[in-house]
């Protein structure tokens, strides 16, 4: 049949319907179903078995199903434990800090500096290109540039800026917080960058013929119309070093600790349940914190 | 309330690297009038308003306002204000705030500026909804805060640009109204970018037609109307019929236009020269069904199109070298003899309807 016209359609349509009649209801949760199910099995059972293990208890081998709270008495009542929370988060709220700062300015660059699309987009895609390496690699290749023997030294003794190599560039909380901050600038870079580019630009011609100088534009028009961007790389950047145990680990030397790692230690110790309860504090946490963000700023606009 | 202040434009230009967007105009907008920048879209009209404004920079020329020559002023010094297209209201402040922005830049401390921006919300009968965000309003009133946010700086010019094209059709005449009462009450210069004639001729105390960056006329909208300077003026107006021909006969102030492949035609017109090419300009509405009373001020052709509009009927004729000549006939006279599709029927206007374009003006 070359040509149907659009009652055929119809009736041939119905007539399917007809065939696989189901109640309206089941159809929608049908529909809500495949990702229902991924959630559910790589997400919420996940965190309940979290949950669960954390209320177990263990010797040395093995552990054993119970309802104890020994496990948040120890984390929550160890000093150590409050010393590595508190490290933590001086980490995140340095990199966090850092990383805004850096952020805005790049990508204040990117939407209003860079005149073409094109070289926005060519600009942009710069920024991404050390993220074609692993995060492993980026972070040891520094290493070599920071190390008691590495460029920044050498070239600084060579020029006879200082008689001896410095000390902290390398395996110190000044080294965790530079990986860091190269690690994740990019996830504050991107969201600042989208909320920017949304910016009408009458919205700035406005503010310039209400009298508006250079610096008052961007404390009254820009940076209030970023801060959904803003809220969301912070989000990225706050979530990302809670829990980061690799850099740490490397980049420290040993000499600092962070929440994640002091669970990997717990887990290749098969402290499981004392893990899993560390595990939930830093959830609980981080769940808090974000929480906080989203009171301050309403995102929703940018979703 | 403030200070009008008059306007010269001295033979402005503006490039846009091997583009001219304007071509050295040169305009006086005299002092507390009503100037509408008349012109399709891509003629020049709005980079002009915004040389005006300071949002642009001047490629060569200078502009005056009132005393001081502002061609390399900011914006905020020039005694200007702007209403932007889409209103450009600021999305994350509350209509006070919006208002009061520019006090904000000069440092007026917050009590003082909050309780002018509340007079003016109250002068826009806006002040009701003081607290709410822009998102929050409706087309029209969106379009009052932006009014008060660009009064509120006392301007002596008031710069709007297309500052109706994002209403419906029912609050675009509303708002003109209120505009006009507005200009009339405050004395200030106004300078309307706008693409819609009928806008254009409700409003404005001077319109400038505007084509390709230059300006074709500038003039009263009663002259632009009824003497238009140039075919591209008459047809940009509406309501008018150029015959385009060239000068066959001239003397004693009359002129006789010949059509190629039809008629001959016959105008009071100035000074042309034998065979130049010349237009004459016929008013739809002044056009009739009937024998002409002198040879060359009517022809005879045959109906295109009929279309009723209510009251009047809208008659398209083809003849006499002329496509799609335009009659508007009043209903009852049309009823009186009405005509079908295809029919044959002579149309005629009187001598003193004939216009020569380009000649000098009357009034």
């Amino acid at each position: 049949m070359a040509t149907m016209t659009s009652s055929e359609t119809e009736k041939i349509e119905s007539t399917g319907a007809k065939s696989l009649r189901l109640p309206s209801g089941l159809i929608s949760y049908l529909q809500a179903a495949p990702l229902a199910a991924i959630l559910g099995a790589f997400l919420l059972v996940p965190i309940l078995m979290i949950a669960v293990v954390s209320f177990w208890d263990y010797d040395f081998a093995r552990m054993y199903p119970d309802f104890v709270t020994f496990n948040y008495a120890e984390t929550l009542g160890s000093w150590v434990t409050w010393k590595i929370y508190l490290n933590t988060l001086k980490f995140a709220l340095l990199v966090w800090a850092i990383t805004l700062f850096v952020g805005f300015w790049v990508a204040y660059f990117l939407a209003f500096h860079i005149r073409t699309s094109a070289m926005q987009m060519v600009l942009f895609l710069v920024c991404t290109v050390p993220f074609l390496t692993s995060n492993i690699i980026r972070m040891i290749s520094w290493i070599p540039v920071l190390g008691r023997n590495g460029l920044v030294n050498t070239t600084l003794i060579d020029a006879g800026i200082i008689p001896q190599p410095i000390e902290w560039l390398l395996y110190s909380d000044f080294a965790v917080v530079l990986a860091m901050v190269h690690l994740y600038a990019l996830f504050m870079v991107t969201p600042i960058f989208n909320t920017l580019m949304r910016i009408d630009h009458s919205l700035i011609e406005a503010a310039r013929d209400a009298g508006a100088s250079g610096w008052q534009v961007l404390v009254n028009i820009i940076i209030p119309l970023a801060k959904p961007g803003m809220a969301i790389g912070t989000i990225f950047v706050v979530t990302l070093v809670m829990a980061d145990f690799s850099t740490v680990q490397v980049m420290s030397g040993g000499q600092s600790a962070s929440i994640a790692l002091m669970m990997r230690n717990q887990m290749s110790l098969l402290q499981y349940p004392a893990a899993a309860a560390n595990a939930v504090v830093l959830l609980v946490l981080v769940l808090l914190m974000v929480a906080g963000i989203l009171r301050i700023v309403d995102i929703r606009k940018e979703l | 309330m403030s200070k009008a202040a008059e306007i010269d434009i001295a033979s402005v230009s503006k490039i846009y690297g091997s583009t001219t967007a304007v071509q050295s105009i040169s305009l006086k907008i005299p002092a507390g009038s009503y100037c509408c920048l008349l012109g399709p879209s891509g003629c020049g009209k709005t980079s002009t308003l915004r040389m005006i404004a300071g949002h642009e920079t001047i490629s060569s020329g200078d502009i005056r306002l009132g005393n001081t020559v502002v061609t390399d002023l900011p914006p905020a010094r020039r005694g200007t204000a702007m209403m932007f297209q889409s209103y450009a209201l600021f999305p994350h402040l509350d209509l006070v705030d919006n208002v009061a922005f520019s006090l904000k830049m000069k440092g007026v401390d917050r009590d003082q500026r909050r309780a002018k921006a509340l007079d003016m919300l109250r002068l826009m009968q806006l002040e009701a909804y003081a607290t709410r965000r822009p998102a929050q309003l409706s087309g029209g009133q969106q379009q009052r805060v932006a009014l008060a946010r660009a009064l509120i700086t006392d301007p002596e010019a008031l710069l709007l640009d297309e500052p109706l094209s994002a209403l419906d059709p029912f609050l675009k005449i509303r708002m003109r109204a209120e505009l006009k009462k507005l200009q009339t009450s405050l004395g200030i210069t106004f300078v309307h970018v706008t693409h819609s004639q009928e806008e254009a001729m409700a409003l404005a105390d001077l319109i400038v037609v505007m084509n390709d960056g230059r300006i074709e006329q500038a003039a009263h909208p009663r002259i632009v109307f009824e003497r238009p300077a140039t075919p591209f003026v008459a047809r940009f107006m509406g309501d008018h019929n150029v015959i385009s021909g060239r000068v066959i006969e001239h003397k004693a102030e009359r002129l006789l236009l010949g059509v190629p492949g039809g008629g001959e035609f016959l105008a009071d017109g100035g000074a042309q020269t034998l065979r130049d090419a010349a237009d004459i300009v016929i008013r739809t509405d002044r056009v009739r069904i009937g024998q002409p009373a002198e040879l060359g001020l009517g022809f005879t052709g045959s109906v295109t199109n009929i279309e009723y509009r209510g009251s009047s009927v809208k008659l398209s004729v083809n003849g006499a070298g002329i496509e799609d000549f335009t009659a508007i006939l009043g209903d009852t006279e049309y009823f009186a003899h009405p005509v079908k599709v295809g029919e044959a029927i002579p149309l005629a206007w009187e001598r003193q309807d004939a216009i020569v374009l380009g000649s000098p003006k009357r009034h």
